[in-house]
C-alpha cells in the first residue's frame, strides 16, 4: 500500500505545483502593457465604430476584465464567483478567445489530443532508439559503433529543432514521398476517427517524432552508455564473463537492469525539453497541435487562449513527471517514498 | 612468458608493485589546482580545440566589420537571391592570386526568377584593405575598411545573397556578435541567481532550503519555451534593438538558473560539515564570508564547466525565439533572424544558402559541448 500512498502524494504535489504555475502563468499573460480588448476599443473608437465598441464593453465585463488583477485571477480559475457565477478552470470553462471570436475549448478542442498523442510519439521513440544504441555503445565502447553513435548523438544535440524539421520535411518528400505539413490529410480534418484518418496521421507523425525525440534520445543514449559502462568495470560481471554467460545474454541480465533507472528517471527531466520541441517544431511543420496557436494567441495578447495552452502545456508536463516518478518507484524498491531528491 | 617447471606461465615483463601509488609525484601534489587541471585538459584534445576554436571566434567579433566585406544591412537590389561565388587563384591555368568571376543577373521567363550567370572570360582581382560601407569597431572606432572587398563592377558573395540581395557572409559575421553574446549574458544571469539561491538554500537549510527547493523543482517541470515565448512576447515592440537585446538574454538567463542552483546546493549540504567551515564560523566569520571565501572557491571550476555545457541551449533558445518573431527583430542581426528567412521549404528548395546560418549555430553549439565535457572531465586533476 506504500506505493497507493506514495502515488497518492505525488498527485497531492503536482495539484499544488499546478495552483503555483497558474499564478506564474497569469502573471506572465498579463505583463505586457494593455490587452486584446482594450487595444480593440481603442481601434473601434478611432474608426468610429460605436456599436463594435459596445460589444467590446459587453466582453469586459463578461469576462470580468474591469476589476482587479487578483479578482480577475480568482474568477479564471474559478475560486471566485464571476458574473455568471462560479465558472473557470476548475468548472471546465477555458475563456473566450477575442481573436477568434469562439469559446477557447472550441479551438482548442481536437488539436489537444494530436499534442498528446505527438509527445507519445516522441517519447517512444526516445526510448526505442536510445535503449539499444546506447547499450550498443557501452557494450562496443571504443570502436567505431560507439563513436559514429556519440556522433550521430552530439550531432542530434546540436541542430536546432526546427532547421531539422525543414530539412527532413524536404527530403523526407523528395526520396520517400512523406506527405509534406500537417497532422493529417486536409479530407479527414474535422472527420470523425477511423482506420484511414488514423493511418494517415500515422504516416503524418513519422518526420514530427523524429524530430521531436532526436535531442532526447541522444542526450538518454549517452546517459545510459555512462551508466552501463560504470557498470560493466565490475565485479560481478568479471564473474559472468567467467562462469562463461553469452555476453548478450550477461548485459542483458545483470548491468542493463541496474543501469534501467535513470532511464526511467530521466524522461521527467526529458519531457520539458520535448514539449517545448513539440511546439516549435509544430509551428515549423504545421502540425494542428496547440503550438501554432499558442504563438498566434501570444502575438495578439489573447490572453484567455495563450493562458490555457500554457496552463495545458505545463499540465502536460507536470503528468509525465508525475507517472515517471510512480514508474521509477514501482521499478527500484530502494528508492525512498518520501519525495525523491536525486 | 617462461614456463616454470610445473607447467604454469610466468609474464618476465619487470613489475612495479609500487606504480599506481608513483604515478602523482610530489612535485605535482604541490603544483597549484590550475595547473593540474590544465595539463590534464590540454590532453583532452577535443576540448582544447573547441576551446582554441571558440576563443578565435569571441576574439574575433570586435572585428566583425573589418573581416566582413559588406555591411549588414547593405542591399544590393541587382543581385536578389544571388547564389555563392566561389573565390578562384588560376584563370586558364595562369595563377593570378584570388580573384572572382562577376556575374550578370538574367530574367528566366519561364520560371520568373533571376538566373545568375558568371561571366568567365574576365577574372577581377579581389582587394584588400579596400574601402567599403563605414562601421565602428569594436562598437568605437569609425571605419571604412575592409580586409577584403570585390573589385570595382562585381560582387563577392561567398555564401550567396539573400532574400534583399544581403551578403549571408558578411551577415553571419554580424549576426555572431548578438547570437554568441546572448548566451554570455544569459549564462551571466543564470549563474548570479543559481548560485546565489542554491547557496542560501544549501548553508541556511531549513525553511529557506524548503521553499527555494519548490521553486526550483517547479521552474524545471516546465517547459521552457513556451514560457520564453510568453515572456518575449511581453516585450514591447517599441524598444530599440538593443534593449530587445538585453532583455531576451536576461528571459533566457531567468528560466536556466534551477539547475545550477541545485548543484549549488547540493555541494553546499556536503561541505557545510567539513571542520574547515566549522572552524571559519568559531572564529566569527559571516555566513557571506563563509560562502565566499570558504564555500565557493571549492567548486567554482565544476560551476564553470556546467555553465559551459548550458550556454548552448541559450544560443538555440535564441536562435528559436528570433526564428518565431519573438525574439531579436529586423534590423538587428543575429543567425535566428537570419534563419527567419529560410521558414520555408521553397526557400530550401529553390534557395538552399539561406539556410547556411545552421551552419555556424551547429558549429558553436557542438564546440561548447566538447569544452564542457573536456573542462569536467579533467577538473579532478588527483584522479589517475
Amino acid at each position: 500500500m506504500l506505493i497507493l500512498r506514495y502515488a497518492i502524494y505525488r498527485f497531492a504535489t503536482m495539484l499544488l505545483t499546478l495552483l503555483v504555475v497558474s499564478v506564474l502563468v497569469f502573471v506572465i499573460i498579463n505583463l505586457p502593457p494593455g490587452d486584446y480588448l482594450s487595444n480593440q476599443i481603442a481601434e473601434l473608437r478611432a474608426s468610429g465604430q460605436e456599436a463594435g465598441v459596445a460589444k467590446a464593453e459587453f466582453l469586459r465585463k463578461e469576462y470580468a476584465l474591469d476589476r482587479a488583477l487578483w479578482e480577475q485571477y480568482m474568477i479564471w480559475v474559478g475560486f471566485m464567483p464571476g458574473p455568471n457565477g462560479f465558472s473557470g478552470l476548475i468548472q471546465g470553462n477555458f475563456g473566450w478567445s477575442f481573436e477568434f471570436d469562439q469559446p477557447v475549448s472550441e479551438i482548442v478542442g481536437e488539436s489537444l489530443w494530436l499534442t498528446v498523442l505527438v509527445n507519445l510519439a516522441a517519447v517512444l521513440f526516445v526510448y526505442i532508439v536510445a535503449l539499444p544504441l546506447g547499450v550498443l555503445a557501452a557494450a562496443k565502447s571504443k570502436t567505431w559503433i560507439d563513436y559514429t553513435s556519440a556522433f550521430v548523438g552530439y550531432l542530434g544535440l546540436a541542430t536546432p529543432n526546427f532547421l531539422l524539421a525543414l530539412i527532413l520535411f524536404y527530403y523526407g518528400h523528395k526520396y520517400f514521398n512523406l506527405p509534406i505539413g500537417g497532422l493529417m490529410d486536409p479530407a479527414y480534418e474535422g472527420q470523425p476517427m477511423g482506420w484511414d484518418k488514423a493511418r494517415s496521421i500515422l504516416i503524418h507523425l513519422i518526420v514530427p517524432t523524429f524530430v521531436i525525440g532526436t535531442s532526447g534520445a541522444s542526450a538518454m543514449m549517452q546517459r545510459l552508455r555512462a551508466n552501463m559502462l560504470d557498470e560493466l568495470g565490475k565485479p560481478y560481471v568479471e564473474t559472468a564473463i567467467a562462469k562463461g554467460m553469452s555476453p548478450s545474454r550477461m548485459l542483458a541480465k545483470y548491468p542493463l537492469r541496474v543501469a534501467f533507472n535513470p532511464f526511467v528517471a530521466d524522461i521527467g527531466n526529458l519531457l520539458p525539453a520535448m514539449v517545448s520541441g513539440s511546439v516549435l517544431v509544430s509551428v515549423v511543420l504545421g502540425l494542428q497541435t496547440i503550438g501554432p496557436t499558442l504563438l498566434t494567441a501570444l502575438k495578439t495578447q489573447d490572453q484567455f487562449l495563450s493562458a490555457f495552452v500554457l496552463m495545458f502545456v505545463a499540465l502536460l508536463t507536470l503528468m509525465g513527471t508525475m507517472i515517471s516518478d510512480v514508474l521509477l518507484v514501482l521499478l527500484d524498491p530502494r528508492i525512498r517514498y518520501e519525495g525523491r531528491d536525486a | 612468458m617462461t614456463q616454470l617447471p610445473d607447467g604454469r606461465y610466468v609474464d618476465d615483463a619487470p613489475y612495479d608493485p609500487q606504480a599506481s601509488i608513483q604515478q602523482l609525484e610530489r612535485r605535482d601534489l604541490d603544483a597549484p589546482n590550475w595547473l593540474l587541471i590544465w595539463r590534464k585538459f590540454r590532453q583532452h584534445k577535443l576540448g582544447l580545440y573547441s576551446g582554441i576554436f571558440l576563443l578565435l571566434s569571441y576574439l574575433m567579433l570586435p572585428f566583425a566589420g573589418f573581416i566582413a566585406p559588406y555591411t549588414p544591412n547593405e542591399r544590393l537590389s541587382e543581385h536578389l537571391y544571388a547564389p555563392p561565388q566561389s573565390v578562384n587563384f588560376f584563370h586558364e591555368g595562369a595563377f593570378i592570386g584570388p580573384f572572382v568571376y562577376p556575374i550578370v543577373a538574367e530574367a528566366d521567363l519561364e520560371t520568373f526568377q533571376w538566373k545568375f550567370l558568371a561571366d568567365e572570360t574576365r577574372p577581377m582581382p579581389l582587394e584588400f584593405f579596400c574601402a567599403g560601407g563605414s562601421y565602428r569597431l569594436a562598437g568605437l572606432i569609425e571605419s571604412d575598411t575592409h580586409l577584403f572587398c570585390a573589385p570595382e563592377g562585381a560582387t563577392l558573395f561567398l555564401w550567396g545573397a539573400d532574400r534583399l540581395g544581403r551578403d549571408v557572409f558578411s551577415r553571419i559575421l554580424y549576426g555572431a556578435q548578438l547570437s554568441l553574446t546572448v548566451g554570455l549574458i544569459g549564462i551571466t544571469v543564470s549563474f548570479v541567481l543559481g548560485i546565489s539561491f542554491g547557496s542560501v538554500a544549501g548553508y541556511f537549510g531549513g525553511r529557506i532550503d524548503w521553499v527555494i527547493n519548490r521553486v526550483i523543482e517547479i521552474l524545471r517541470s516546465l517547459p521552457e519555451l513556451p514560457l520564453w515565448l510568453a515572456l518575449s512576447a511581453a516585450v514591447p515592440s517599441n524598444w530599440g534593438p538593443v534593449a530587445v537585446f538585453f532583455i531576451i538574454s536576461v528571459i533566457l538567463g531567468i528560466l536556466d538558473w534551477p539547475g545550477l542552483a541545485r548543484s549549488v546546493r547540493a555541494k553546499f549540504l556536503s561541505l557545510r560539515e567539513e571542520e574547515y567551515v566549522r572552524a571559519a564560523e568559531m572564529m566569527g566569520a559571516s555566513s557571506g564570508r563563509v560562502i565566499r571565501k570558504h564555500l565557493l572557491p571549492n567548486f567554482m571550476s565544476h560551476l564553470i564547466a556546467s555553465a559551459t555545457l548550458s550556454i548552448p541551449a541559450m544560443i538555440l533558445g535564441e536562435t528559436a525565439l528570433s526564428f518565431l518573431g519573438l525574439g531579436l527583430r529586423a534590423p538587428a542581426v543575429s543567425w535566428g533572424v537570419m534563419l527567419n528567412d529560410a521558414q520555408n521549404l521553397a526557400s530550401i528548395e529553390i534557395y538552399p544558402w539561406t539556410a547556411i546560418p545552421m551552419l555556424p549555430i551547429i558549429v558553436v553549439v557542438l564546440a561548447f559541448n566538447f569544452l564542457g565535457d573536456g573542462l569536467r572531465d579533467s577538473l579532478d586533476p588527483y584522479e589517475s
